[in-house]
């Protein structure tokens, strides 16, 4: 018979294989979230595919007709759209993974298991719409005829840096939020500031042109640098491949993903006393 | 003894209370800046005020006790004894401050029924999600799937989003996952607290059954009948311990007859007033005056207690009111002095109002009081939880069977039988 112990203080012994063992929930709270998502609002998935293709043309009506901006040989559109791949899988994870232990308040005060699985879950679900995306960048590169290199095998682990800077990130922010409720108000203001200090309607070439190497390199400290340049790199041929940047970005993504695990499971026995 | 399925020892929780934060529930971040940036400009004094504010409270406090495997075990205190502490304990859903607890077996608690369900999803993808929540694997779901929904009385609404579905198939789904559940040691809570008696009555028969198929139970109620029928032991939790354990009847007798510390007054003034009130008239205290421990009360005793108040401003046409709540947040009854003492008109000065609810036979269970003064110009003031009565089976009624009774009220009846 299995013997076990609840002591205070050394509830962390099981940490690790408790998560193995909920795995199960974990499939299940995914597909939970994935079907209430597309089942909920009445345009679904026609809302997963409307948002990035609207702000598609958006980018490439300012960025490219009206400004003017390098596009490294792309079509804009492609251009702009292998950026928004990641980064709007990036923003809603935030978004959405900062919310995800309040919504589930009610679960985290009635049931036992590793916190860690809400968060998680939360960005599988939005890595569901970028798989959607990504259908819609295939129609788009097939509209354009621009066929991908070799190069796109190395897609999968530009994602998964994509994916695991994302779940750092979200990890800090939904422990922060069952803290201080009024964080909520600032994810949104980091997903809109974001979005203007990453390289998704510009190059991040023209950064460099006309701020310097330098400030190239301090940009590169947002990780998402590093990952839509390699989403990029992967889909256009005359890219260059941005080392120092992709460096950087899994360096910050390490961090960002020790720190949240560190800080998450530091705060997360208290959650179900503050929730 | 070595057969034991939990052992607690010496177990406590510690939690700090912020008086600061008296009336708002979370912390704000931006109140944690401004009260770092005034220390950090040398204003000592908040940080002074701020340590001041913050006390520490033990839940519970070098609790230890053990259950055998096989046992049902009722747990029974009055409201913030510290039960649901020691359920949270247990289930892990929170960590003890010290001591420690040892399982043997595999642990399922239910503190709720229907965890995690999910109103847009389908009844069979709610078995799944809720049968995963509760700790099932995905091919035991599987397994008892139809017996699940045989037990619940579904079929037909399978494929319809919950959200659909009546009240009462909501909870007989969410149970009937609960009820098959196999675990070794079964903790549940007042889940029984909730829906109809007809509801209430088949939970009781299931963990009966639960009790009798050879599972470790630990049963947390105020419903002492439940306790007394299910229970062989139980473990009487008073102020955050152990108070007594031993035989259940022993037990829940000393729990329903001894005179509790607990203090017969209830001071309105440490609760927060509902945000329309007024304010002119201010509701102090209210006090236990009938002959039983204070806010507990053996059924189909008079309830009467006091209610003190103060008149800041003269008022016309004052009124005091009397809400009534079922556990579930219905509200059973409402009153007003208006009925047996109309047009009082007040000068500014301490008042107190008397109550006494004569002959209002309530079903065992907690009830919540609501209180609200009122004058010609509007609501005064209004506390719509002020406080909680027990009601417990008495020695007077235990010819009645009162867990037999559904509702709330049992009212004097005439039968007569004509032939």
């Amino acid at each position: 018979m299995r013997e076990f112990t609840i002591e205070a203080g050394k509830t962390e012994r099981h940490y690790w294989a408790d998560l193995w063992r909920y795995r199960e929930l974990f499939f299940f709270l995914s597909w939970r979230d994935i079907l209430v998502r597309y089942k909920q609002t009445v345009i679904g998935i026609l809302w997963a595919v409307l948002k990035p293709l609207l702000t598609m043309i958006v980018f490439t009506v300012v960025f490219g007709k009206l400004a003017k901006m390098s596009s490294e040989g792309m079509p804009y559109p492609v251009f702009v759209f292998v950026a928004l791949l990641p980064w709007q899988f990036f923003s809603s994870a935030l978004a959405e993974a900062s919310n995800s232990l309040i919504t589930n308040a009610n679960m985290i005060s009635k049931i036992y298991f590793p916190r860690l699985v809400i968060p998680a879950s939360a960005v599988i679900v939005c890595f569901v719409d970028f798989l959607i995306s990504a259908v819609i960048l295939a129609a788009l590169l097939a509209w354009y005829r621009d066929w991908p290199t070799w190069r796109v095998v190395f897609l999968p682990a530009f994602t998964l840096l994509a994916f695991l800077a994302s779940f750092g990130i979200s990890l800090w922010l939904a422990a922060l939020n069952v803290k201080y409720r009024d964080f909520r108000y600032i994810v949104p203001f980091i997903v809109q500031f974001g979005l203007y200090i990453s390289p998704v309607g510009f190059s991040s070439s023209t950064v460099r042109e006309k701020a310097g190497d330098f400030v190239c390199h301090l940009y590169a400290l947002n990780p998402m640098v590093g990952v839509v340049n390699g989403f990029r790199w992967a889909f256009g041929s005359n890219v260059p491949f941005d080392t120092f940047g992709l460096l950087m970005s899994v360096a910050v993504m390490l961090l960002l993903v020790f720190s949240g695990i560190k800080y998450f499971r530091a705060t997360e026995k208290a959650f179900a006393d503050i929730i | 003894m070595s057969d034991y399925a939990i052992k607690v020892e010496g177990l406590g929780k510690k939690y700090l209370l912020r008086h600061q934060a008296a009336g708002r529930r979370y912390v704000a971040l931006r109140d944690v800046l401004t009260e770092k940036a005034k220390t950090l400009f040398g204003n000592r004094k908040s940080e002074i005020g701020n340590r001041k504010s913050t006390e520490e409270f033990w839940a519970l406090k070098d609790i230890s006790f053990e259950v055998k495997s096989g046992e049902a075990v009722g747990i029974i205190g009055r409201n913030g004894a510290g039960k649901s502490t020691l359920l949270k304990l247990l289930s892990r859903i929170t960590e003890p401050t010290t001591g420690r607890i040892r399982l043997r077996g595999r642990v399922a608690s239910l503190l709720e029924v229907g965890t995690g369900f999910h109103p847009e999803l389908t009844g069979r993808e709610n078995i799944f999600l809720n049968g995963a929540i509760l700790g099932m694997k995905r091919i035991e779901i599987m397994k008892k799937f139809d017996e699940i929904v045989d037990f619940a009385d579904v079929e037909k609404f399978l494929d319809t989003p919950v959200k659909r579905y009546s009240s009462g198939m909501y909870m007989r789904l969410a149970f009937a996952v609960a009820a098959h559940l196999e675990p070794e040691i079964l903790v549940v809570d007042e889940v029984l607290a909730v829906g109809d008696m007809e509801f209430q009555k088949k939970c009781l028969g299931k963990m009966e059954d639960a009790s009798k198929g050879g599972r470790t139970v630990l049963f947390v109620s105020h419903n002492m009948d439940a306790i007394l029928r299910m229970c062989a032991r139980a473990v009487l939790i008073k102020q955050g311990c152990v108070a007594a354990s031993g035989p259940s009847r022993e037990i829940v007798g000393r729990y329903t007859h001894e005179h509790t510390s607990q203090p017969n007054r209830v001071v309105l003034g440490q609760q927060v007033p509902a945000p329309y009130a007024r304010r002119g008239i201010l509701l102090h205290n209210v006090d236990w005056t009938a002959s039983s421990a204070p806010w507990t009360l053996g059924f189909g005793e008079a309830i009467s207690f006091s209610v003190s108040f103060e008149c800041l401003k003269p008022a016309r046409s004052v009124e005091l009111g009397i809400a009534l709540y079922a556990p579930s947040g219905t509200e059973i009854a409402s009153t007003s002095s208006i009925a047996t003492r109309p047009s009082v008109h007040l000068a500014p000065g301490q008042y107190k109002f008397n109550v006494v609810y004569e002959s209002l036979k309530l079903v065992p269970n907690t009830y919540m009081f609501g209180i609200g003064i009122k004058s010609e110009a509007g609501c005064e003031d209004h506390f719509p939880k002020a406080f909680t009565v027990d009601v417990v089976p008495s020695t007077s009624s235990s010819l009645f069977q009162t867990d037999t009774f559904e509702g709330y009220i049992v009212p004097n009846v005439a039968y007569e039988l004509i032939k």
